[in-house]
């Protein structure tokens, strides 16, 4: 019956397309850039690789915006604009990084090989063309991994703390100085360390003292980025867990820390990577070493960064060539302790 | 196994805000009971305060007595975590624990609870798992996350995770409200069958789901916003809902509230 009734109306199609730039036209117009470029450049007297990366970039977005108001209209013209600047934003983030890493590998090749690896530099001048890392390595490994077994759990405690159990002025403190300390820098933590431990209680310098330092540093991002983590489990899942008579700290420690946790592996890789590459409070607290010390409990330790600083200072290429293998070698390791963390986090988790 | 439950004289508050004021009535055991009335009106809060589950929100504060089998669950001796192991309770939105399979979900509250081997542990998966009636649907991916199902299967789920700890009182906040017509069916033939062992209380806003499943239907109501909720009255589902002895109640059950 209404259907009927329907058919009588008359249709008016409503006008839904629009005129669309196929995509070899921004091909031509990026063509034509640089062609206007080419010329430009040609006749004045402006010259120069970056300005004419900069020139083109420029003319492309006007003639891009411009064509596309003129057949698009202004909607999709400002579309186009600002995804073509949200690009060009990701690239130069993205520049300086891949940078970084290409020039250091290209630059730590020249030594990356399997005497750096196995030897220190015990009796080997600066000008020699051997000697190794070996000792940084070791240093660096057992400095930073006694930090983490010391930070990890502790921050993980203080942000179960402010989680779950604060409530009031008490927590509202210790979310303040964990705020601040987010902001120590990284020296000051170093000189505290050396006053306390290393002069006032006379331990003298040792890899553990280091560990002390870096802790102090590991710990605000640990808490900071576990206490996110346990904010974003869901309460109804705590809910869930009291009403079948769980209690409390199993609740806490079956039920919201598995939930969080790849997010709080990705928080400590995080406080990791921050302390690996701590120069100033090693150098305060570790002082440094040219021979294998092993133990982290007893007398002066190489690290990487140290072993990089140092290296870096002298004027032969072949101490060069060893800083910058030993920067190589730090972003591995930081490397491979993110994939390490990420596998970590998929096992972790029930396949579907 | 079923326990009744009495309550008497209950204030409620959230913080300076008095929630719901001087509540009174009896549950009996092996029977189903239906919370109705407007949103905001405390008929939740009335219910989470029945496994100890209101006090959880920060601020929250308990009056008056509320008796299992004539033990007052809020004594000073008493342990929240003992309560809410005989009281279950299932919520309004599905929420299976996405960390764990389909199995561990159901045997959670045993498992987590303290230790039991892993034959008992699977019986009680099964038994859990058929009598939510689930077991069918999900019978050959118990190793599966719990938020691969439905929504749906995913209550029946929280169902059958409720039951596996054999409370002797199961409460109920909506459990379909989130649900299609199909699996609200499913859940009230269930609610229908675990009536022979457990005693319900549901809250509901679907009044033809209280009319369907309860014996008895408790209506609360607000005097005015801002007011703290309160019970108008308690009876027979069947009396509730063709003859009520106040005239709110049958202004709210024929659409006339409000």
């Amino acid at each position: 019956m209404t259907a009927a009734v329907y058919d009588e109306v008359p249709l008016s199609p409503p006008n839904l397309s629009r005129r669309k730039l196929p995509w070899w036209a921004f091909l031509i117009t990026a063509a034509a850039a640089v062609l206007v470029t080419w010329v430009l450049f040609e006749l004045t007297p402006v010259y120069g690789r970056i300005i004419f990366v900069l020139v083109t970039g420029a003319l492309y977005l006007i003639a891009q915006t411009a064509l596309s108001v003129s057949v698009e209209g202004w909607r999709h013209a400002k579309n186009r604009l600002m995804t073509s600047l949200l690009i060009l934003a990701m690239i130069l983030a993205v520049l300086p990084l891949l940078g970084v890493l290409g020039y250091t590998i290209a630059k730590g090749l020249a030594r990356f090989d399997g005497v750096f690896f196995t030897h220190s530099m015990r009796a080997v001048a600066e000008s020699d063309p051997n000697g190794g890392a070996y000792h940084a390595i070791i240093g660096t490994l057992e400095q930073v991994g006694i930090a983490t077994v010391i930070a990890v759990p502790f921050g993980i405690m203080v942000a179960i703390y402010l989680v779950e159990y604060s409530r009031g002025r008490l927590g509202r403190v210790v979310s303040f100085f964990v705020d601040v300390m987010t902001g120590l820098p990284s020296i000051v933590a170093g000189l505290f360390i050396l006053a306390l431990w290393v002069l006032a209680l006379r331990m003298g310098n040792s890899g553990f003292a280091g560990s002390l330092a870096l802790m102090i540093l590991m710990l605000p991002t640990v808490v900071r980025s576990c206490e996110e983590m346990l904010k974003l489990v869901p309460v109804s899942l705590r809910e869930a867990s009291y009403a079948l008579g769980v209690a409390k700290w199993i609740t806490i420690v079956r039920i919201v820390l598995p939930t969080a946790l790849p997010g709080i592996i990705t928080g400590v890789m995080l406080a990791i990577s921050r302390v690996m590459g701590e120069t100033a409070p090693v150098l305060l607290t570790v002082f440094g070493n040219n021979v294998i010390n092993n133990n982290p409990f007893d007398g002066p330790q190489a690290s990487l960064p140290l072993f990089v600083y140092n290296e870096v200072l002298q004027s032969y290429d072949t101490a060069i060539n060893r800083a910058w293998t030993g920067a190589l070698t730090l972003i591995i390791i930081v490397l491979l302790l993110n994939l390490l963390a990420r596998a970590i986090a998929r096992f972790a988790r029930v396949r579907g | 196994m079923a326990k009744r439950l009495d309550i008497k004289d209950l204030n409620l508050f959230y913080g300076k805000f008095h929630a719901v004021a001087d509540v009174n009535l009896s549950v009996p055991p092996r029977s189903v009971t239906a919370f109705i009335g407007p949103s905001g009106c405390g008929k939740s809060t009335v219910l989470r305060s029945l496994n100890r589950m209101h006090e959880v929100t920060p601020g929250a504060r308990v009056e008056g007595k509320v008796s299992l089998d004539g033990e007052d669950i809020y004594a000073s001796s008493v342990d929240p975590v003992m309560v809410r192991k005989t009281i279950g309770m299932v919520f309004q939105r599905p929420n299976p624990f996405p960390t764990m399979s389909i199995r561990d979900n159901v045997v959670a509250g045993l498992k987590l609870g303290g230790g039991q081997d892993r034959k008992t542990l699977n019986e009680v998966a099964e038994r859990a798992l058929h009598s939510a009636n689930l077991w069918g649907e999900v019978k050959d991916r118990l190793g599966k996350p719990g938020g691969s199902l439905s929504g749906g299967q995913q209550q029946r789920l929280c169902i059958a995770r409720a039951i596996a700890v054999r409370p002797d009182v199961l409460l109920m906040d909506e459990p379909c409200s989130a649900l299609d017509p199909i699996s609200t069916l499913a859940i009230e033939d269930l609610i229908g069958e675990l009536k022979q062992d457990y005693t319900i209380v549901i809250v509901t806003h679907n009044m033809q789901q209280a009319a369907r499943v309860s014996d008895q239907t408790a209506f609360f109501n607000l005097r005015a916003q801002g007011q703290p909720g309160h019970l108008i009255e308690i009876d027979d589902t069947e009396k509730i809902f063709s003859n009520p002895h106040e005239k709110a109640t049958e202004d709210y059950i024929s659409g006339r509230f409000g």
